[in-house]
């Protein structure tokens, strides 16, 4: 059974002459424990699909299943599934509020999913994705940015999810920052028995998180490749080719 | 032959209430007609050197300098009149967001035209004439619709193109870049590039890039400059960037994930306290 099921979804916004098919027809398993990556330009859709499956695009047809469940439609979901599937934004400057200390961001969280032992949990959330107890107190606009991806990481944790989404998770940051957060998002998938699906438009970091890897245009899948067809450059569509050597630089012609 | 541009002894400051904060201290580097890469992470006091360049420092920052010559011409000396002058004319700048750069309620065609009569006399007609000839300039197909358009109907790509003809209507010798892709597509990205690139080598411009990505930097500039904490660090070829012996630069280059060959751990760069406190590295 795939912990992630999409078939012929489409994902759109707004009605009549003003409707954009955002997502057109992408079918794709992920299986649990696995890492699957969407690439594309922007425009292209895949932050979209992630959107859809939790609720945040409402517009939507064809199947989507977690864990074999299939999600309702809409834009409702139950606490189950948010105790399944988590989310982590790109920027972490907009995704925490900036009044609340990162021990009311987690406790709320713990509370609301129905934990009682808050206390230790939040000690062991901060150190799991290696902030000390010292953080606990701060507000975001005391943390740089690496730390405030961290603490909205330990806020995805915080209901132990099997699932996480992470949409762009490390392209708001610095390069040196940015190897510490996919070291840590390594380090949690092991521990913690993780599926990740993520978003990227950076085909290096897609190709070091990513077991298999889609690639999106205009709103549609065009190929769906594993990681070492991907690095030895042998996409089966002309359009990956494309994606591919744009992404690997500029070269005088 | 005397340089294009020869900053000397450049220190930013602000003000802050516990003290003295130095945002760019002592940077020196020289620039002929070539394209020089200024990168570093945020924060390092790249986009804070290509501004004092401009003296677009606004107060309580301050600029300090030996000497910032244009042209063996010191612009520090020059009252704000005369910088005005250069700003635009002699210097232009490429900011990162088109977004945030274009006047939303005005067409491409009226910013266009204003951007020529205000540094040339010439009729409304010369200036349009000269807008089309910068829009084909940037790869602009069809001009005369562009021209009539507003910013909101143009994409992230056709945005930077337009910013990037405006920026060439007075034809400056020197175009500072301040990150002018990131917010761009890879595929869009080469584009504009291609663009910069040509118009380096056909009117001897000079270029400053400024960019946090240092494999873009590598490939597409001439000589680089890496900075860390408002310093220069480590100044090389672009083309060897990748044997650059600083261990900041080490460290960035190697915390990069690589797309050709899997790795186990990513490098986490370590910090030393003496990289912060070194003196910059000049041209002497």
């Amino acid at each position: 059974m795939s912990a992630l099921s999409f078939k012929d979804l489409d994902v759109w916004f707004g009605e009549g002459r003003d409707r954009v098919d955002a997502v057109r027809g992408a079918s794709f398993e992920v299986a649990p424990g696995e890492s699957f990556g969407l690439v594309g330009e922007s425009g292209s859709g895949k932050s979209t699909i992630m959107r859809a499956l939790t609720g945040l695009a409402p517009h939507w047809s064809g199947r989507m299943a977690v864990n074999g469940r299939d999600v309702p439609p809409g834009k409702r979901r139950d606490r189950a599934f948010y105790k399944t599937v988590q989310m982590v934004f790109q920027d972490p400057y907009a995704s925490l509020h900036p009044r609340q200390s990162v021990d009311q961001v987690l406790s709320e969280t713990l509370y609301l999913h129905g934990f009682r032992d808050v206390e230790p949990r939040i000690e062991r959330l901060l150190d799991d994705v290696g902030l000390g107890p010292t953080f606990r107190f701060r507000y975001p606009h005391q943390l740089s940015g690496g730390q405030r991806q961290r603490v909205a990481i330990a806020r995805a944790l915080a209901p132990e999810p099997a699932i996480l989404l992470l949409d762009e998770p490390t392209s708001a940051l610095d390069v040196s920052v940015q190897a510490e957060i996919l070291n840590l998002l390594t380090d949690l998938r092991t521990e913690h028995d993780l599926t990740f699906l993520m978003v990227s438009h950076d085909l290096a970091v897609v190709a070091h998180m990513c077991e298999r890897i889609a690639v999106m245009r205009a709103g549609e899948i065009v190929e769906v490749m594993g990681v070492d067809e991907m690095r030895a450059m042998r996409p089966g569509h002309p359009y990956t080719q494309s994606l591919l050597e744009a992404s690997l630089g500029y070269h005088r012609g | 032959m005397t340089d294009l541009l020869d900053v000397k002894d450049l220190w930013v400051r602000f003000p802050t209430r516990k003290g003295q904060f130095d945002a760019v201290r002592g940077v020196s580097f020289r620039l002929g007609r070539e394209r020089l890469g200024i990168v570093g992470e945020s924060g390092s006091g790249k986009s804070m050197t290509g501004r004092a360049i401009l003296r677009l420092i606004r107060a309580p920052g301050q600029v300090e300098a030996a000497h910032i010559k244009l042209d063996g011409e010191d612009l520090l000396q020059k009252s704000e009149v005369e910088m005005r002058a250069v700003r635009g004319q002699r210097i232009s700048m490429v900011m990162q967001d088109p977004k945030f750069s274009l006047n939303p309620v005005m067409t491409v065609g009226d910013q266009l035209i204003e951007a020529y009569r205000l540094h040339a006399k010439g009729t409304r007609a010369e200036a349009r004439a000269k807008a089309i000839e910068m829009l084909e300039a940037v790869s602009i197909r069809d001009a005369e619709r562009v021209m009539r358009a507003y910013p909101h109907e143009m994409s992230g790509g056709m945005g930077q193109r337009i910013m990037i003809a405006m920026m060439l209507i007075p034809d400056p010798e020197l175009l500072i870049a301040d990150e002018p892709t990131s917010a761009l597509d890879v595929s869009v990205q080469a584009q504009v590039l291609q663009i910069l690139d040509r118009l380096v080598q056909d009117r001897g411009m000079g270029l400053i890039f400024i960019s946090h990505d240092l494999n873009l930097v590598a490939q597409f500039c001439d000589r680089v400059l890496i900075m860390y904490a408002g310093r220069v660090v480590e100044t090389c070829d672009a083309a060897r960037l990748h044997e650059a012996t600083h261990p900041y630069t080490r460290g960035l280059l190697n915390s990069l994930p690589r797309f050709d060959a899997p790795q186990g751990r990513l490098e986490v760069l370590k910090r030393d306290p003496a990289w912060a406190e070194a003196p910059s590295v000049g041209p002497e």
